[in-house]
């Protein structure tokens, strides 16, 4: 099986460590994942924003960098649901039959990472462990728009030394929404303020999601608010093993800011 | 006396303005999170809810799909059974057939049904520059009108107030077009619901004129239905001698079997009940039994606009039951009177659009008042995909710029990401330009993020509107494509 990793742009350029981390696991797991060079975005800022005509290059190029893999696997439900449910929308609206032809190919092959783990794969314990008091949320796109259901619910139980509590009105938005959260800027703020104040009623450590969008607005909240609450993407939680909670006081180490410095 | 939501700002002001309004939120949502664990349970109860959401939207889309005949049924059954119809191409001229049939039988007053249609097209402002009042019967559309104020909500207009706030409204304005409040007026629902009984009576019994709309219109018996939980709809459906009925041209459904899945579905979505209180239905005139002339206004204005769009037609499956308003975590913030419109929340969204389209500025602002989160098509009892309608009506509102001599700063962000997205080398040296950002923003940082990562400063901007209240991560000094070329993927060991 041919297995490509669909970074997406945001962890590309945001958050290299969630996509480490997702080499790191499928490695461990026996997949032998590629990262095809040619691949830049899903398209969704565009789609969602309403410039579909400008999409259709950006899609253009998603389906030509993925062309010919039996898996495409993405650190991201939102994208993964960009591209199974939107792609053939800018395919259309591009008028070219054989891009309508392309996205047919890669838009059922797109995997969000916790169903190719749990669909593709067949394991729920990827021998994982990550021993802090954890609250996971549900992001609205691989919950509503993909249907990833309890998947990503069942990886983390099986993570070994975790403390999972549940996070209270879990499926409601934390606000995000894309370019919704400059566009209605204090609307997302008032949301993702109530998405943290529930996050900090859990007395959990670490937040866990399968999208860093989401966590870069919720995590930016807690953060301005000192609220003593990370977040994390669930692929790094997935990829922590011993060895690496060893390595640092965090399992999957993030750029220090000395680092940078 | 009601207001007007003529010259509301656009979307995110008025949002803006209504989040600052703590009486509102908390109100808000107590009143959301109520109706929405009522409803839970009692679509739960319903074992094949799935195939029964498939059923109504099937029925209203067949309806939709073959509208022209059923719309010249529906005027043959109708005329049948000794109705008058007519026909109102906009809202002007629905409201002057309303004002025409009750300035013939000398009226200057009409009691009123809830009526989405008739609020839509701005009747009751209509009538009354015709020198004619209309009073609102529903218990929350009279708090609406009481108060001078506007409705908030398809269902509970005036969900926006608190009790407390309805017994002031009561006892200050009641007294001023009728029967006034009892002095010792308190604030228990119950007593507030006997005062608007004894305030309304007198109007029922003294009308001659009743206006309503209609939930659903079937076209091969002539009947329209009206559902409501009060029973003051049954007051004006039977008591006046007139009776004007405003009626959307998608409320048709072909047949009588046809009500079986909308009358299941509507109650356990709208209000949250197994089974609604009062459904009337009526097919014309009954000698002896009921209004003696009735008039059935069959309303375009902007349906047939939507009608013509193949992606947003759907939303004219809307039965207004106001289950994905009660959902949404928009609209359950900042309230309904922020989306301008009488039909708020993610299904205004989408149907102020259609309906009007999007050339002026606060209806383009609607589309974009959404994250997207799908919770509304969740809970749709027609199965309307609105965040697909949404995000096609954001096109729709983009394509209407597309030949503007100065494009918005956002068209152009937009071209540049989408050029930068066309071609890996560039978006490549994207990175690389905001790897070396990052390094500065690093080393000038005075926050470091939970974790460990240093948070960018304050950005300028239309990024302010993230910064204002969010930490953002300074970029990483290297992106994982530069990481994946520089370790080979990791596999040269030395990978982190």
């Amino acid at each position: 099986m041919r297995v490509a990793l669909q970074i997406t742009c945001v962890n590309d350029a945001m958050f290299p460590d969630t996509g480490k981390a997702v080499v790191r696991l499928l490695r461990r797991l026996g997949v032998d994942v590629d990262f095809p060079q040619a691949q830049t975005c899903c398209g969704q800022p565009m789609v969602n924003t309403g410039y579909l005509d400008e999409a259709v290059p950006v899609v253009r190029t998603f389906v030509d960098a993925f062309a010919g893999y039996d898996a495409i696997v993405t650190p991201s439900g939102s994208c993964a649901g960009s591209a199974r449910h939107q792609h053939s929308i800018v395919a259309e609206r591009s008028g070219d039959p054989a891009l309508v032809a392309a996205v047919a190919e890669t838009a059922p092959r797109t995997y969000e990472l916790s169903e190719f783990l749990v669909d593709v794969l067949g394991v729920t314990d990827v021998g994982a462990y990550f021993p802090h008091r954890v609250t996971y949320h549900p992001t609205c796109h691989s919950l509503r728009m993909l249907g990833v259901g309890d998947r990503p619910r069942q990886l983390l139980e099986a993570v070994r030394g975790i403390q999972l509590v549940d996070l209270p009105n879990a499926t409601e938005c934390c606000g995000f929404g894309g370019t919704f959260a400059l566009k209605n800027a204090d609307t997302s703020i008032a949301m993702g303020a109530d998405k943290a104040r529930h996050v900090r009623d859990t007395g959990a450590e670490v937040l866990v999601a399968g999208d860093n969008s989401c966590l870069m607005h919720v995590g930016g909240l807690l953060s301005r608010e000192r609220a003593g609450v990370r977040v994390m993407h669930l692929a790094e939680v997935l990829a922590a093993t011993e060895d690496s909670e060893g390595e640092s006081s965090g399992p999957a180490v993030g750029e220090r800011a000395g680092d940078l410095a | 006396m009601n207001g007007t939501f003529v010259g509301m700002p656009a979307f995110p002001t008025a949002a803006r303005e209504a989040l600052a309004d703590t009486q509102l939120r908390r109100n808000l949502a107590h009143a959301t999170r109520t109706i929405r664990d009522k409803r839970a349970a009692v679509v739960a109860e319903v074992e094949d809810w799935e195939d029964l959401r498939l059923a109504g939207a099937g029925v209203k889309e067949a309806a939709l799909r073959d509208l022209a005949t059923h719309l010249e049924t529906l005027e043959a059954s109708l005329t049948r059974a000794g109705a008058t119809v007519h026909w109102a191409r906009d809202a002007e001229e629905a409201c002057a057939i309303v004002a025409a049939v009750t300035k013939a039988h000398g009226a200057d007053e009409v009691v009123k049904v809830k009526s989405m249609a008739t609020a839509e097209i701005g009747l009751n402002e209509a009538l009354e520059a015709e020198g004619i009042a209309a009073w609102e019967t529903d218990l929350a559309e009279l708090i609406v009108q009481l108060g001078e104020d506007l409705p908030s909500h398809i269902l509970v207009p005036a969900i926006h107030r608190n009790r407390a706030e309805v017994r002031e409204i009561f006892l200050r304005r009641m007294g001023a077009v009728g029967r006034p409040a009892p002095a010792d007026l308190t604030d228990e629902p119950a007593v507030l619901a006997g005062a608007a009984r004894e305030h309304l009576r007198e109007k029922f019994l003294r009308a001659k004129v009743a206006v309503s709309g209609a939930n659903f219109v079937v076209a091969d018996t002539g009947t329209l239905v009206v559902v409501e939980s009060e029973g003051n709809g049954r007051m004006c459906l039977t008591l006046p001698e007139v009776l004007v009925s405003v009626v959307g041209i998608e409320k048709v459904v072909a047949t009588w079997s046809d009500l079986d899945p909308m009358l299941r579905l509507l109650p356990r979505s709208s209000t949250g009940e197994r089974m609604n209180p009062y459904t009337s239905t009526w097919s014309g005139v009954t000698a002896g039994d009921g209004p003696q002339e009735v008039h059935v206004v069959l309303l375009d204005n902007g349906r047939t606009r939507a009608l013509a769009d193949d992606v947003g037609r759907q939303a004219l499956r809307c039965i207004r039951c106001s289950a994905c308003l009660n959902v949404c975590p928009v609209y359950e913030r900042v309230g309904g009177h922020a989306y301008g419109s009488v039909y708020p929340g993610p299904i205004g969204a989408i149907l102020n659009p259609l309906l009007n389209g999007v050339s002026d500025e606060q209806t383009a602002s609607l589309p974009y008042a959404s994250s997207l989160c799908g919770a509304c098509f969740e809970v749709c009892p027609v199965r309307i995909d609105i965040p697909s309608v949404l995000v096609d009506q954001r096109a729709a509102v983009v394509d209407s710029h597309r030949d503007d001599r100065v494009p918005k700063a956002e068209a152009v962000a937009m071209k540049a990401a989408a050029w930068t997205f066309s071609d890996s080398r560039r978006l490549a040296w994207a990175e690389k330009a905001s790897g070396l950002a990052g390094r500065v923003m690093g080393r000038f940082s005075r926050r470091t993020m939970p974790g460990g990562r240093a948070a960018a400063g304050r950005l300028p901007g239309p990024a302010a509107g993230w910064t204002g209240a969010r930490d953002l991560p300074a970029p990483p000094a290297e992106s994982f494509r530069e990481w994946w070329d520089r370790t080979d993927g990791g596999r040269d060991g030395s990978a982190r």
